[in-house]
């Protein structure tokens, strides 16, 4: 598979859609959504971010299905270790959960 | 590629950067991408560790993680977040030069990388600097200044002073703080070593090793280098936004 070059076009693109999602997270922190809902605001904005990152300043958009399985392990992984944690930590209920 | 190197070269058979266990330079950088990528995948369950311990006591002392984050600088904050995007697309900028071939472009667009890397540990280091000033480094990592921020009485406007939100005890803002110099600091251990790592893709640059056949140095280091951007995308909400709209309650 030959080597695909990211036009500059598309990084001022990628770069400018990081700056206003910042302008964005740092605004809306401080409004006040119902429930948990700030921190879901959060992390989405963030996820968007990360995911613009690895896919065009990263190049995984361009890259072969080898590189999309090691990042899918990774984040398989990164599942596994919160959730196994976490079902340990929400289901003792015999004593405080810290 | 393959008709530039049979052009550039009096003997076709191989680019000199080409090692001998590859077939050719496109195997050679896709398995050096390859590898990188596994490496990082090291990196992600390494600050996922943390990421892992900083979810389960937010979880568990929300008011003092609250309380805590609230303390911390937003503007330079989001400034040292600005300056580490600039730096990912000045970094994305000199991967491309060196895919065209501009030696010159290269050059500047890593000089500039490794200026707001170094902006981004200046900020930092201010930043650390309030903590410190303010009694918040926790246990004793200051032998001679321990944990022992100044509470704030109700109403009190002073800045300096932690400002607890109701149901907020100071032992588990110190918990915070661990875990915020935990992960900022091995952030910014990272962007030292990236600033290493920078240093010599540009001395490699500055010699002209680099070219549109052999540029994988120059490409596997951006990936590093954006990487630490990507956790530093994370950081920064959790550590200085969840909670900014409870202040002053």
């Amino acid at each position: 598979m030959s080597e695909h070059i990211v036009q500059p076009r598309i990084y001022i693109t990628i770069f400018l859609a990081l700056m206003v999602g910042t302008a964005i997270t740092v605004l809306a922190a401080f409004v006040d959504f119902p429930g948990p809902l700030n921190a879901v605001v959060a992390l989405t904005i963030a996820v968007i971010k990360a995911t613009l990152v690895v896919l065009y300043f990263m190049h995984v958009r361009y890259s072969g299905r080898l590189i999309w399985l090691v990042i899918l392990a990774a984040l398989l992984w990164l599942a596994i270790m919160f959730a196994i944690t976490f079902s340990d930590y929400w289901t003792r209920m015999w004593q405080p959960p810290f | 590629m393959a008709e530039g190197l049979a052009s550039t070269h009096e003997h076709p058979a191989h680019h000199p950067a080409l090692q001998h266990h590859f077939e050719n330079m496109e195997q050679q950088r896709e398995a050096g991408t390859l590898g990188m990528w596994v490496f990082l995948v090291t990196e992600i369950m390494f600050f996922g560790g943390m990421f892992l311990a900083y979810t389960l006591y937010r979880y568990r002392y929300p008011a003092a993680f609250v309380s805590a984050s609230n303390h911390l600088d937003i503007t330079l904050g989001a400034v040292n977040t600005g300056v580490l995007i600039v730096s990912s697309f000045t970094m994305a900028m000199a991967v491309y030069a060196t895919q065209v071939g501009k030696r010159q472009i290269t050059i500047i667009c890593l000089i500039l990388t490794m200026i707001l890397g170094a902006a981004f540990l200046g900020i930092k280091a201010v930043e650390y600097r309030e903590k410190y000033r303010d009694s918040l480094v926790p246990g004793r990592l200051i032998p001679w200044r321990p944990f022992n921020p100044e509470v704030a009485k109700p109403g009190e406007k002073d800045p300096h002073k932690l400002h607890l939100i109701e149901g907020a005890n100071v032992r588990n803002v110190e918990l915070f703080y661990w875990i915020y110099f935990a992960m900022t600091g091995m952030h910014a251990l990272h962007m030292i070593i990236g600033l290493g790592i920078m240093t010599v893709i540009l001395i490699m640059a500055w010699r002209g090793r680099f070219s549109p056949e052999y540029h994988a140095p120059v490409e596997i280091s951006g990936l590093y280098w954006h990487f630490v951007d990507i956790v530093w995308i994370f950081l920064f909400p959790l550590l200085y936004l969840l909670g900014r709209h409870l202040e002053g309650h």
